[in-house]
């Protein structure tokens, strides 16, 4: 067994896994954080897709002791007092999820772009998504998701399209 | 969109709750992540469920040993074959599939045994400790290498590896071929395809040994399929029986029947005495399949110089997989929906489901008539160019006027087909862009461009279901209680398509009331009616209908009650929603007085809805199998797809799609957008990449990259438009928005290609491998030409 400690969502946690564990477990069944998904197992599908150090990471493919001391986000740590996060709350306004199981990783990677390009292109938008499938939307209101966040985030209201 | 849910809603009219764009009712889970799916189901005592898979495609088996796997420290169950002598399958005709393989195994990953242990470690060890012996038999592949004379039998019962062979011949389809002044004919071969949903299967079975009771919870679309088949499986009383749909990770019909997952889950749950969690592996979702099977269409198509459909003549040859599963019905919607979308009154069909030895296939996503429809418009397109006409002129020529019958009994009562070509027309600019393309056009690139067009249809619900029992196609249960708060009950399950918001929709409008004061409760056995579940687009036509019921019988309480409190007639009580009142100068008695007035005397108030089908829509007697197909409304689409092609690298990439459907009435715009520009999605998928392969039965397209679904780099803008033919039966006028624009886009999607290139590819997948190959041809051919063209001039 290998004892990790990490910060996840803000808390210190720690956890004693065997040492294969991959961070995705850990998160998912030491620490009860389901928000993040397993669909392949291989990081074909992102839906697993978690900040590591602001960086977003497949944790089915990182394991839990190189997790070891970094800063970890998923899902779950997105909303705060004040409400959730423009994206959530975008994703949800435009109907953007269908079955959502891949959502938590979209809105994880989208997340990763807006701190990076506060007014992303929709190329830009496509190349920070391009590692999580979804089968249900056709992407478009995705898209259109990220960029109303975008401007939200931004200080524009939502509507001031381009 | 938030503003507008959280406003104050005028209290003196009725709030409209359908045709206005409406955010999910469980949007607030599904993006904050808690949402909970059926692995996410992590119970602390729970055992890790793992399944021993068949390494052969065909094989006797002779002694499946799990004395060592048994003996392991750690191991708390293990089942084989001989744990269960029950069959199961969706079909009543057709349960002869078992949870885990006896006597043979007939696919390589077919079941073998399962154990159940203390952690995944244990269950992997265990599995390497079971013994398999069996004697190898041939195995066949292909439709065509199982139905070959002297192929050794699948399964004993059927022979020359035939599921079933169905037919028709309506009208007089030779006197007809010979009078047509165009006959063309064409066979093309679709791959196998999956759906590929983002969640991998899961069960988590909890035996309660004191009680007897068995509670599973499973990722399906169909809780009552799956309590069915556990009750048989199992041999238990079904009231002994709890199934829990938690949230579904999509569907697209490959959980439209119960699956071994659940069943294997809950003999191993039973034999441990315990909680068993059995998550299966992105691989292993591939190999339980149920997708939409490789089919081979012939079409043949008789036309009058002006575009007038005269007479059709197709057979398809499914490769079935080895166990019936939907098969049956598969291969009748392939015959029964050449029809319902253009008039002509000639026509014949043969189907042939094939056993072989690959995993069995299913219902999905427009279940049987993809493939069919893409032949079908196909050849359309090939003959308008033929004679010289526009592709929507031959469409236009054989439209449809509702109400009609086809036939073979389809009901049209509604039928917005000529709606949906006019926009795609108009919006694409439809003349004017085609002269700028095709092969006389390269870009300044060396690119091609073509324009293509294709259009399909898809009923909205079986109108007799699979498990015939008398009982109505659907039941909402509404409850309402003091604090004025609406329960909505409904069995529906709700996989990601919207189904919950939808109903909650319907019922909502009915009482005139904001969805705030509703909550609904889907998919737990013990709480919610039954319902047949969430396939053939039945949730919105049926359920919807239900709900409107529902409410409606609520209304009318509500109104007695408020009519005993203002002393005056139930014919004279308005309802205003949020306000019921005797005369329009009345101030009248607020929802939660009509509420307090409501239960007095009787207490917490439950009422219930129905639907069921007519009579008239339950398909024709005039072949075997004609009640497949039938449907109280079909919903229609038409795409218009833009192709550019590198000629270099024949690659393809869709530049823009304007895509049309006519749902009757949008209840949610925003929902049916979503669901019109995902069908358009996985119908891109399919044209352009997807396909399964097997090595001697092995899957080699078991993941998510070599299975090659597009990604968001791919995604075209899809430009869509909602057609409202207002179906006189549907609830409030709407028909389905899930499966119909999927199928359009295929053929839209080749005869675009066609367009462009000149030379049509006739199989799909169109891959860029299979394009390159024909563009090599028709540049060969060229040249052949050329050559000889100077030889004779020399």
């Amino acid at each position: 067994m290998t004892d990790v400690s990490m910060t996840v969502n803000g808390e210190e946690r720690t956890a004693s896994v065997p040492p294969e564990t991959t961070l995705l477990t850990v998160l998912r069944e030491n620490f009860f954080l389901t928000g993040s998904k397993l669909g392949c197992d291989v990081g074909d599908c992102g839906a697993c897709t978690v900040l590591v150090d602001g960086i977003p990471v497949n944790a089915c493919l990182m394991l839990a002791g190189q997790a070891e001391g970094r800063d970890i986000v998923t899902i779950e740590g997105l909303a705060n007092q004040d409400g959730m996060h423009p994206l959530q709350q975008a994703f949800e306004n435009l109907a953007s999820l269908q079955c959502g199981f891949c959502g938590p990783g979209v809105i994880i990677s989208a997340k990763a772009l807006l701190e990076e390009n506060p007014d992303p292109s929709v190329d830009d938008i496509r190349d920070a998504l391009s590692g999580n499938l979804c089968r249900c939307t056709g992407y478009t209101k995705m898209i259109e998701a990220v960029q109303d966040a975008a401007r939200i985030m931004r200080g524009e209201s939502a509507d001031e399209a381009a | 969109m938030n503003e507008m849910k959280k406003s104050p809603q005028p209290i003196d009219k009725p709030v409209k709750m359908i045709g206005v764009p409406m955010p999910l009712v469980d949007g607030p889970e599904k993006v904050s992540g808690k949402a909970d799916y059926t692995a996410d189901y992590i119970p602390h005592d729970h055992y890790v469920g793992r399944i021993f898979r068949s390494p052969v495609a065909h094989a006797e088996i002779v002694k499946v040993d799990v004395s060592k796997a048994l003996a392991l420290d750690g191991v708390y169950s293990v089942v084989t074959g001989d744990d269960c002598d029950e069959g199961f399958g969706v079909l009543p005709i057709a349960r002869y599939e078992y949870p885990l393989a006896r006597g043979k195994v007939r696919y390589r990953g077919e079941p073998v045994a399962a154990v159940a242990a203390r952690d995944v470690e244990t269950a992997q060890k265990a599995l390497d400790l079971i013994d398999f012996h069996y004697n190898e038999l041939p195995a066949y592949f292909t439709a065509a290498e199982a139905m070959e004379p002297g192929a050794a039998l699948i399964h004993e019962d059927r022979p020359g590896n035939l599921e079933r062979e169905v037919d028709y011949d309506l009208g007089e389809v030779d006197e007809n071929m010979v009078a047509a002044d165009l006959v063309m004919e064409r066979t093309y071969n679709c791959a196998e395809i999956c759906q590929v949903q983002t969640e991998p299967h899961a069960a988590v079975a909890e035996y309660d040994a004191e009680r007897g009771e068995m509670t599973v919870r499973a990722s399906t679309q169909v809780p009552f399929y799956v309590h069915l088949m556990l009750a048989k499986t199992l041999k238990m009383d079904q009231s002994r029986i709890r199934v829990i749909k938690p949230y579904i990770g999509g569907g697209f019909g490959c959980r439209t029947e119960c699956l071994n997952v659940e069943l294997i889950a809950a003999l191993l749950a039973r034999k441990a005495e315990g909680t068993v969690r059995l998550v299966v592996s992105r691989e292993e979702t591939f190999i339980t399949h149920r997708g939409r099977p490789e089919t081979d269409v012939r079409v043949k198509i008789g036309m009058k110089k002006d575009g007038t459909i005269l007479a059709v003549d197709c057979t398809a040859t499914q490769r079935g997989g080895a166990y019936g599963g939907y098969g049956i019905v598969t291969i009748l919607y392939a015959g029964s929906l050449i029809n319902g979308i253009y008039k002509f009154d000639h026509a014949r069909y043969k189907g042939l489901r094939v056993l072989t030895n690959t995993p069995p296939p299913g219902a999905m996503r427009g279940h049987g008539t993809v493939d069919v429809r893409y032949g079908f418009e196909s050849l359309l397109d090939e003959m308008a160019g033929e004679l010289g006409l526009d592709p929507f002129e031959v469409r236009r020529k054989n439209l449809l006027k509702a109400p009609t019958t086809t036939i073979n009994d389809l009901l049209i009562n509604s039928y917005g087909l000529g709606e949906c070509l006019d926009w795609i027309e108009k919006e694409s600019g439809w003349k004017k862009r085609l002269a700028k393309m095709g092969p006389k056009n390269r870009d300044k690139d060396g690119k091609l461009r073509g324009l293509g067009l294709g259009c399909a249809h898809y009923p909205c619900g079986a109108s007799k279901p699979v498990n015939w029992t008398g009982e109505p196609h659907a039941t909402v249960n509404l409850k309402l209680d003091w604090d004025g708060n609406i329960t909505l009950l409904t069995g529906a399950p709700e996989i990601g398509q919207g189904s919950s918001t939808v109903i909650t929709q319907c019922a909502a409008e009915t009482l005139g009331l904001d969805m705030s004061r509703f909550r609904v409760h889907t998919g737990d056995s013990k709480l919610v009616p039954k319902d047949n579940g969430a396939y053939s687009s039945r949730i919105t036509y049926m359920v919807g209908n239900a709900a409107i019921q529902a409410a409606e019988n609520l209304k009318n309480v509500l109104i007695e009650a408020a009519a005993r409190k203002l002393d005056a007639k139930p014919e004279d009580i308005e309802c205003l929603g949020e306000v019921y009142r005797a005369a329009s100068q009345d101030k009248g008695l607020s929802f939660q007085e009509v509420v307090m007035a409501a239960l007095e005397g009787t207490g917490t108030i439950t009422v219930k809805g129905n639907f069921d089908t007519l009579p008239e829509s339950h398909g024709t007697k005039k072949y075997r199998g004609g009640a497949v197909g039938g449907s109280m409304a079909y919903a229609y689409a038409a795409e218009v797809v833009e192709v550019c092609i590198d000629p270099d690298t024949a690659e393809v990439t869709v530049e823009r799609v304007w895509a049309a459907q006519d749902v009757g009435r949008a209840l949610n715009p925003l929902s049916v957008e979503g669901q019109i520009q995902g069908s358009v999605w996985m119908g891109m998928g399919q044209a352009f990449c997807e396909g399964t392969r097997f090595h001697n039965g092995l899957p080699i397209t078991g993941n998510m990259l070599d299975y090659r679904v597009p990604s968001i780099v791919e995604s075209p803008p899809i430009e869509t438009h909602i057609v409202e033919s207002v179906d006189p039966h549907g609830p409030f006028g709407a028909k389905e928005a899930g499966e119909t624009s999927l199928a359009a886009f295929i053929p839209a999607y080749v005869n675009a290609i066609a367009n462009a290139l000149g030379v049509r590819p006739i199989d799909l997948p169109v891959t860029p491998d299979r394009l390159m190959e024909l563009i090599e041809k028709q540049e060969t051919d060229a040249r052949v030409a050329a050559a000889q063209e100077e030889e004779e001039m020399a």
